[in-house]
């Protein structure tokens, strides 16, 4: 670590004890993008709010003073630690009045990249978020020689209470990128009439549209708070190995991260190390978090440059030798559309002859998959393009979300992830529970096994078991699903490899497994990490019985 | 309709409980303001027109409070020619369906009626807006309506927009000019744009009415026309 970066974390520790005191004041800011400003909520006087850092094995003492005139409440996003610590109104303690003190007491037992937020109402789209780096107790498998935090927000103009209102009114309202007269037309030209009126109507039936990727457009990308004119900047001497703990704090955006001219070699996902892995780009789901280390040699600034999934909007900063150096900013890739493999339908049945190999390969060359049928068209697919890339089993067999580096590199799958160490001794799950991940896109309702949170019975789990979850995702979003308190072991058929992490992504038309060893006795929750898909509802109330403590019923 | 009233109070009643209840991340209860329409009509024989469609609802995802408005008002005369006022409960049938019932009052200039009414609504296949009723007056006259729309996207904010409606009664009730059969029918045409996200539309367009039949020979003994064509120039609103 760099002499700067050692001071600042010395500035940051009260002290380097084991018992580290910190204070949280949550506050009324302004944010300005660049974009525009806007009234949220920081903390500390700032939006993003401070870098926490910890040290593993260190009992620290949180207080956090609500300085807001209606509740709060503050998460750590990812620790592991009693559960009326965790910050989740109803579930770990009533929350933080408006003029109250809550101290949060707890012990550090794990270390690497994580991050906090409020989890009342829509505070944390509003700005309330923050970064935690946990220095490890021993030395880490990856060496560097500085590091920077890279938080990745969505900063909307609209508050969350308006977006949430207008979204229920409207699900669409915030979808700029639905297909138009025009994209008829080329399409038409493309791949002739039949086809393209075929498509239309195909999706018409379903009353769904092939663009809905991104709920909420209309964003500001931010790194660090700061926007693409804004330009966040971190400094390198060329040669150095930086470390970039990556975060996405944002309400609803997924971000596809490159920093073009560099590899990235993802070291940790969700703060857990894995065994190293370049790659040229990687998509973040929200709430995740990965850390890389990129070596940037030439005396020149590299642009780090994150388009969001449904490139309706990009956050930007850059890694330069000095500063005010600037790196160029590549354009926008075309906007991806679902395929009706998105929608599960890739076994449907649908008709086979419809296109011809000559359309498929046309597709395939423009670098997205424009065509809403291929998903269908298993025959043509395996002569396109396409079925050279290595399959992502993660997304769907055709998906129109199925990433692409932008230099046809290597993208990151979730299938690259190992675990560095095995944080638990293999064992077979005890039970399988099945959550369908449901909802209803026009009236904007979102549930699980097509209840919501506020209709359901809580998910009841028995200290000491091994559960597999069975993520079925039957809508057309991908959701980011978040288990609080017990780590998440992502089953990428790796056995004890399999990589720990505390946001599961599940695209859409796809099933995901992971296994949690239930060791937190307490009331947790587990919700989809997308703001308003957890505000309607797509959330469950986890119960771990028994236990040390007792648990808590 | 009494019934319905209570429903919707023993549920919001019951929600504001589990409300405190639950964790702060939920929200049970959303409103909307809508007006479809706020427009100027110039109609084909000089007349002079004000119109509008608004709409309030105020409830949960199972169930909505509405409050719905339509009028049209005469200039030239200084008189409401229509004035539909309608207070509904609406719950979700299907996916894309809702169920509406509750009580529509007519208070033009003129006679007045009261009906109660029950109504689907929602979105068809292939994106058509559907709104079709059944209307018992305080008389015992049976009345229907059926209104279609369909947003043709010109660019992802310039929108067209037809729309059709057709009116019939199942008897005569002549003091409200309405004669049994099809007795009438509305289309429109709509060119809008997107200028504050899709709070602030406005539009230019055409709008068409014709009467038929006995509502038609109605029309022509209180010297109005069977049909008339009409430029229309308005703002949809959303908040």
């Amino acid at each position: 670590m760099s002499s700067s970066a050692l001071l600042s974390a010395l500035a940051l520790l009260p002290a380097l004890s084991w018992a580290g005191e910190y204070r949280l004041t949550v506050d009324e800011v302004t944010i300005d993008t660049g974009d525009f400003r806007k009234q949220g909520i920081g903390y500390n006087g700032a939006s993003p709010g401070p870098v926490l850092r910890f040290r593993e094995g260190e009992d620290v003492t949180i207080h956090v003073t609500n300085n807001l005139d209606e509740p709060t409440s503050v998460h750590w996003h990812g620790l592991i630690l009693p559960y009326q610590m965790d910050g989740v109104p109803g579930l770990s303690y009533p929350g933080i009045a408006p003029g109250e003190t809550f101290t949060y007491r707890f012990p550090i037992t794990q270390s690497g990249t994580y991050w906090f937020h409020s989890h009342s109402g829509f505070q944390e789209p509003d700005g309330a978020y923050g970064a935690i780096i946990i220095e490890p107790n021993g030395r880490e498998p990856f060496r560097y020689d500085r590091e920077y935090v890279v938080q990745l927000t969505d900063k909307h103009p609209h508050s969350g209470d308006r977006i949430m209102r207008n979204l229920k009114t409207s699900a669409d309202y915030y979808n700029r990128q639905q297909q138009t007269v025009g994209d008829f037309w080329r399409d038409t030209r493309e791949q002739g009439l039949a086809a393209t009126l075929k498509d239309r109507l195909m999706w018409g039936d379903m009353r769904m549209m092939s663009s809905d990727i991104e709920d909420v457009q209309g964003f500001t990308g931010l790194i660090n708070g700061k926007g693409p004119e804004q330009n966040w900047t971190g400094l390198f001497k060329p040669g150095e190995r930086v470390r970039l703990r990556l975060i996405n704090s944002s309400a609803m955006t997924y971000f596809d991260v490159r920093l073009p001219g560099l590899k990235m070699t993802v070291v940790q996902a969700d703060g857990n190390n894995v065994q190293p892995v370049t790659v040229d780009e990687l998509r973040i789901g929200v709430a995740e978090t990965y850390d890389v280390i990129v070596q940037p040699k030439e005396d020149r600034a590299y642009t780090v440059f994150a388009e969001s999934m449904g490139r309706s909007g990009f956050a930007r900063g850059t890694l330069a030798p000095r500063e005010g150096m600037l790196g160029e900013i590549p354009e926008l890739r075309p906007a991806p559309l679902l395929t009706m493999a998105d929608m599960g339908m890739a076994h449907a049945g649908m008709d086979h002859g419809s296109m011809s190999h000559g359309d498929m390969a046309d597709m395939d060359d423009s670098g997205i998959n424009h065509d809403d049928m291929a998903g269908m068209d298993h025959g043509s697919m395996s002569q396109g393009r396409a079925a050279e890339l290595p399959a992502d089993p993660f997304y769907a067999e055709g998906s129109g979300l199925v990433p692409q580096a932008y230099n046809d590199g290597r993208f990151l799958s979730y299938a690259d992830l190992r675990a560095q160490k095995p944080l638990y001794e293999e064992r077979k799950p005890t039970r399988e529970i099945e959550l369908r991940l449901t909802g209803n896109m026009e009236r904007y309702t979102w549930s699980i096994n097509g209840i919501k949170e506020s209709d359901a019975e809580p998910i009841r789990l028995q200290y000491g078991e091994r559960v597999r979850f069975k993520f079925v995702n039957e809508t057309m979003m991908t959701h980011p699903m978040h288990l609080h308190g017990m780590w998440s072991i992502l089953d990428v058929g790796a056995g004890q490899w399999n990589p720990v992490k505390h946001v599961i992504s599940v695209a859409p038309g796809t099933t995901v497994y992971m296994e949690t060893e239930v060791d937190a006795p307490g009331k947790w929750a587990f919700h989809c990490h997308l703001s308003y898909h957890a505000a309607a509802g797509m959330f469950r109330t986890v119960i771990v019985e028994g236990g040390p403590e007792g648990g808590d019923s | 309709m009494k019934r319905l009233m209570t429903a919707l109070l023993l549920s919001a009643s019951a929600s504001a409980g589990a409300e405190e209840m639950r964790h702060s991340m939920h929200h049970g209860f959303f409103y909307g303001l809508q007006a479809d329409a706020l427009e100027y009509r110039y109609g084909d024989s000089g007349e002079e027109l004000g119109y509008w469609s608004t709409e309030a609802w105020w409830g949960t995802d199972e169930l909505k409070a509405l409050w719905l408005s339509e009028a049209e008002y005469d200039f030239d005369h200084d008189s409401w020619e229509t004035l539909d006022n309608r207070l509904a409960l609406q719950t979700p049938v299907s996916d894309f369906l809702d169920l509406r019932g509750g009580l529509r009052f007519d208070t033009p200039d003129g006679e007045n009626r009261h009906y109660v009414f029950v109504g689907l609504s929602g979105l068809l296949p292939y994106w058509l807006e559907m709104d079709s009723n059944l209307y018992l007056s305080e008389h015992g006259d049976l009345s229907l309506d059926l209104a279609l729309e369909y947003e043709l996207l010109l660019t992802n904010r310039l929108h067209l927009t037809p729309e059709l409606e057709f009116d019939a009664a199942l008897s005569d009730d002549e003091a409200v000019g309405v004669g049994r059969g099809l007795r009438g029918m509305e289309a429109g045409l709509r060119l809008s744009y997107d200028l504050l996200d899709r709070a602030v539309v406005p539009y230019l367009g055409v709008h068409y009415e014709r009467a038929f039949g006995r509502s038609a020979d109605f029309a022509v003994q209180d010297g109005e026309d069977r049909d008339g064509w009409f430029a229309i120039a308005g703002v949809r609103l959303m908040f």
